[in-house]
């Protein structure tokens, strides 16, 4: 596996955006409700309760829809074309825009570059009390990992496994979890770097941080 | 306080200070009257205390004091219901300590200690009370329990009883039961503290009128601020007292004032409204004794009673002991002396207060006493709170009564007397038969021939279904004959549950039609109408309504109620938001009471609860399971205030009397039930069920906002949290209702049902 950081770094930086295209869930008649360019946002709340910016009212056998955003961003690609229009289902609509600030960057960079070790199970997880003691004095990035070693106990319902890592061998980078977090089955415990790699992870991430603008 | 020298100044200057403060907190500001000059005067005079001459000083003070003893009389002279309000809210007024400290004479908290303490809003207490009589001291041992309101400490929560706080008066009751000691509570709330965590509010409150209902003890309430359910869980007492300065509401005046005027969330009420409201509320103690939902005043100084009026705790002392033999007596099988005990008590009434009794009286009753205050304290609370209509009478009130009373000796005859004199035959029979002796079968036998002559074995509801045909009902196949009103459309609806399950547009006339009004994707249920469950829950034609003669009115003259009432009555063609009625399922003969959304909300006044306490009593007459199925339920109406408060009480000691006589008793809730219908005849039913997608809760999310400060999930009230929490049994699908209530029917309940 091998990746360029430099490229990856450039495809953000040339296009520091995710976009969403927003396609018809099925056909009726579409009444726009949001203007090009326009900022819109996403489900927010506690519990993210509370709907995001309407963007279109769709209408098929008299029942009225309203399409929400899920998501935060700017409204381009807008089809003015179809407004007040019958449409079909998948039709594109528009595309919301939303800009990547430096910690959504930072984590995918992460994400494809690192090697991630997900949690088995859904329980509660603890760092092996030598681990733990490490990444206690803030020397994780120093610890190295490879195959076979114990890193992680799993507990459930007050029975405790060991988890050996697994994996190519590394720095252990970066930590998603705190000692005692209950985690859902395949939510990431810990992402492993390359020790070849690290330095330019380091140098990017620094990059990120010093010159992205949020 | 009296001020004699310039030494005792400093401190005089801060009561006359908090005197002007106390104004300013009853007229909601220092800007009536003078009140601002007055406050800045003495602070003045507190500042510069040592630039004035002794003599100087004293009479400035003396001629504060007689500018701030004006004010008070003027306040005193006019006092509207929301300075009431405000006397009652304020930092100086009176608290339970206050009480305890000075009216018995020593005391032991139970179960807490200032902050350490399960709820500190709720105090228990053993406390010893004295009484005087001729220079003879008598020491009675009572519980005490009521809410504190703090003395600014905020961890009192201002006396909002956490459900856990009630379910400690609850226990202490208990005790207090147990060692046969009178209760004494002490109601200072301004509302429960609408939390549904565990044993949650409602159900905590419902189970405490519950168990009160028929607690062994007597039990005496005073209440100085009586803030609805929260109130309640504490007030189902056998004597009520209110101080003259409280308030006993069904809502606190800015809710009702945001009702009222539908004010969105976080809008601000309008001051003049609330204002209005707290006199249409009717909520004063001179109010409340008029309505009948208090027994008795207990006079306070013109502005209330602080917490150094000395006086006044000796005249509440007074009051509660005297109360609490009034109570006692009335218990008394001994008349004569019954009699002549109370007279001196009344005449007591009659003479300059003093805190001496002529007589020393016991609180220890015997079981057959305790038996008559049970009866009593049932007669008291179904007499009360009866604002309600009566339409024409189809027969004259004597025939209704023989009418009620024969058939009253019919049923008791029937499933009373025949039913175990038949049980008991029916044991020896089969004991002697199960012998297997041969010599005995034919004996036997023709025993049984001549038994089965005389009672004839009834003819059981299960194997009538399965025999006649006509009566063979299997929901999924009747439905069809009722179709809902809202299947009329011809357009798509959308389930709100699209997003999360993926379900598919649904065709109206399909979805209120062969549907049933449920979503075929997640099972999510669209509200019906009442009808559809008039129609598809009952064997056809069964359904016969009763007590259609009583409905609501405006007992209080609430200014603009009548119009709504009246709008209601036309579009609903029924006069209250409670329909009873008898009803068949596959045979079982059943008693009905449904709430339904369509007047006013499903909210309760005296009309709903009168009906519901009649359909209770006809289930325990004729011995028929008793169903409350709750279409929508708001609440207590607001619109007749404690009249409508007291339908809580009252309705839960009539469900309590109809359980305890061996009946079944099943709630289910469907679409919307909040408030207090649900923490007290509801709640405290062993059996309760949500129809799926049905709402159950104390206070509304934005009550639950405005009062504790956070915000709840969506879903806070759903039936499934509300199984998971504990407060129901059970839920059922709209379209298995017919068949889970049979099923129910069939295996719950006590053993006095006419079928069992």
């Amino acid at each position: 596996m091998s990746i360029n950081l430099n490229d990856l770094l450039r495809k953000y930086k040339s296009h520091p955006y995710e976009d969403h295209e927003i396609l018809a869930p099925h056909t009726g008649v579409v009444k726009f409700k949001v203007e090009e360019g326009q900022a819109v946002k996403g489900p927010s709340g506690q519990w993210l309760h509370r709907p995001g910016t309407l963007l279109y009212i769709l209408e098929r056998e008299k029942n009225p829809k309203r399409i929400t955003s899920r998501f935060d961003g700017i409204v381009t690609d807008l089809r003015v074309d179809l407004d007040g229009k019958f449409v079909e289902a998948g039709q594109p609509l528009m595309l919301i825009r939303h800009r990547l600030n430096k910690q959504e960057i930072t984590n995918r960079i992460l994400k494809e570059v690192l090697h991630i070790f997900p949690a088995p199970e859904r329980a509660r997880y603890f760092f092996t009390p030598e681990t733990s003691t490490k990444i206690e004095k803030g020397k994780a990035k120093s610890l190295s990992v490879k195959t076979g070693d114990e890193i992680v106990i799993m507990s459930l319902m007050k029975r405790d496994t060991i988890l050996n890592y697994e994996g190519p061998s590394g720095v252990l980078y970066e930590v998603y979890f705190k000692n005692g977090d209950i985690l859902e089955q395949g939510a990431p415990l810990f992402g492993v770097c390359l020790p070849e790699r690290l330095p330019f992870v380091e140098k990017v991430i620094q990059r990120i941080k010093t010159e992205w603008d949020d | 306080m009296e001020q004699k020298s310039i030494l005792d100044s400093g401190k005089y200057l801060v009561t006359l200070q908090d005197r002007v403060s106390y104004l300013a907190d009853i007229k909601g500001g220092f800007e009536w009257g003078n009140l601002r000059e007055l406050f800045e005067r003495v602070q003045e005079l507190r500042t510069n205390l040592f630039e004035y001459s002794e003599r100087e000083l004293l009479q400035q003070i003396h001629s504060l004091e007689g500018r701030i003893e004006f004010a008070e009389r003027q306040v005193a002279k006019r006092l509207r219901p929301i300075e009431i309000v405000n006397i009652v809210r304020s930092v100086q007024r009176f608290t339970l300590l206050d009480i305890l400290e000075n009216c018995y004479d020593s005391f032991t908290e139970l179960g807490g200690d200032g902050e350490f303490n399960i709820d500190p809003a709720v105090i228990a207490a053993r406390a010893t009370i004295t009484r005087r009589v001729k220079n003879r001291l008598y020491y009675h041992q009572v519980m005490v329990i009521g809410h504190e309101k703090g003395m600014g400490e905020e961890f009192r929560n201002g006396g909002c009883a956490k459900p856990w706080g009630n379910e400690k008066a609850l226990r202490y009751m208990k005790v207090a039961e147990t060692e046969g000691i009178p209760i004494h509570f002490y109601i200072f709330t301004p509302g429960a503290y609408p939390i549904e965590d565990y044993p949650g509010a409602a159900q905590q409150i419902a189970r405490n009128l519950f168990e009160m209902a028929k607690l062994r003890v007597p039990m005496i309430s005073f209440i100085s601020e009586g803030g609805s359910g929260g109130a309640e869980a504490i007030g189902l007492a056998d004597m009520r007292l209110m101080a003259s300065r409280g308030y006993y509401s069904v809502i606190s005046p800015e809710g009702a004032a945001a009702i009222e005027g539908r004010i969105k969330e976080g809008g601000k009420v309008p001051r003049k409204l609330v204002e209005h409201c707290a006199e249409q509320l009717k909520m004063t103690a001179k109010d409340n004794l008029e309505l009948g939902t208090i027994d008795r005043i207990v006079e306070e100084p013109p502005l209330g009673a602080k917490r150094s009026d000395f006086k006044f705790f000796k005249r509440l002392r007074y009051e509660m002991v005297r109360a609490t033999d009034e109570v006692v007596l009335k218990t008394k099988s001994f008349r004569a002396f019954r009699a002549y005990a109370l007279r001196r008590q009344s005449q007591d009434k009659e003479k300059v207060f003093n805190d001496e009794f002529d007589i020393h009286i016991k609180w220890t009753l015997s079981e057959s006493e305790k038996d008559r205050l049970l009866e009593i304290r049932s007669k008291k609370y179904r007499a009360m709170g009866r604002g309600y209509k009566v339409l024409k009478r189809p027969f004259s009130k004597r025939l209704t009564r023989f009418w009620e009373s024969t058939r009253h000796k019919y049923y008791d005859i029937r499933y009373g007397l025949l039913r175990k004199q038949s049980k008991n035959l029916q044991k020896i029979l089969e004991e002697v038969s199960s012998e297997g002796s041969v010599i005995f079968k034919t004996v036997t036998e023709s025993m049984r021939a001549a038994y089965d002559f005389v009672f004839p074995a009834p003819q059981k509801p299960a194997q009538t279904s399965q025999q006649d045909p006509l009566r063979r009902s299997i929901f999924m196949q009747d439905w069809e004959q009722y179709i809902s009103p809202l299947a009329n459309e011809d357009r798509t609806v959308t389930c709100p549950n699209a997003e999360k399950y993926g379900c598919k547009d649904l065709w109206v006339p399909d979805l209120y039609g062969e549907y049933s009004g449920v979503c075929p994707t997640c099972g999510h249920h669209f509200p019906l109408e009442y009808q559809w469950y008039l129609e598809n829950l009952f064997d056809k034609g069964s359904v016969r309504e009763f007590n259609t003669q009583i409905v609501s009115d405006n007992p209080l003259g609430f200014k603009g109620f009548d119009e709504k009432l009246k709008k209601a009555i036309e579009r609903t063609r029924r006069g209250s938001a409670i329909i009873t009625f008898d009803a068949e399922v596959l045979g079982i003969k059943l008693v009905v009471a449904m709430l339904y959304s369509d007047f006013r909300s499903g909210t309760v006044g005296s009309a709903e609860g009168e009906k519901f306490i009649r359909a209770c009593d006809r289930a325990r007459t004729t011995r028929r399971p008793f169903l409350a199925y709750i279409h929508t339920t708001g609440g207590i109406r607001i619109h007749e205030g404690t009249l409508g408060v007291i339908q809580m009480p009252r309705c839960t000691l009539a469900v309590r009397e109809y359980i305890d006589s061996g009946g079944l008793y099943i709630v289910v809730y469907d679409n919307n039930s909040y408030a207090g219908p649900v923490a007290s005849f509801l709640g405290c039913s062993p059996y309760q069920v949500g129809i799926r997608s049905s709402r159950i809760g104390f206070a509304g999310p934005r009550v639950i906002r405005e009062t504790t400060g956070t915000d709840v999930p969506p879903d806070y009230h759903k039936a499934r949290n509300a199984l998971k929490r504990g407060h129901i049994q059970g839920i059922w699908d709209r379209r298995e209702f017919r068949k889970n209530l049979f099923e129910a029917l069939m295996t719950m309940g006590g053993p006095n049902l006419y079928y069992k």
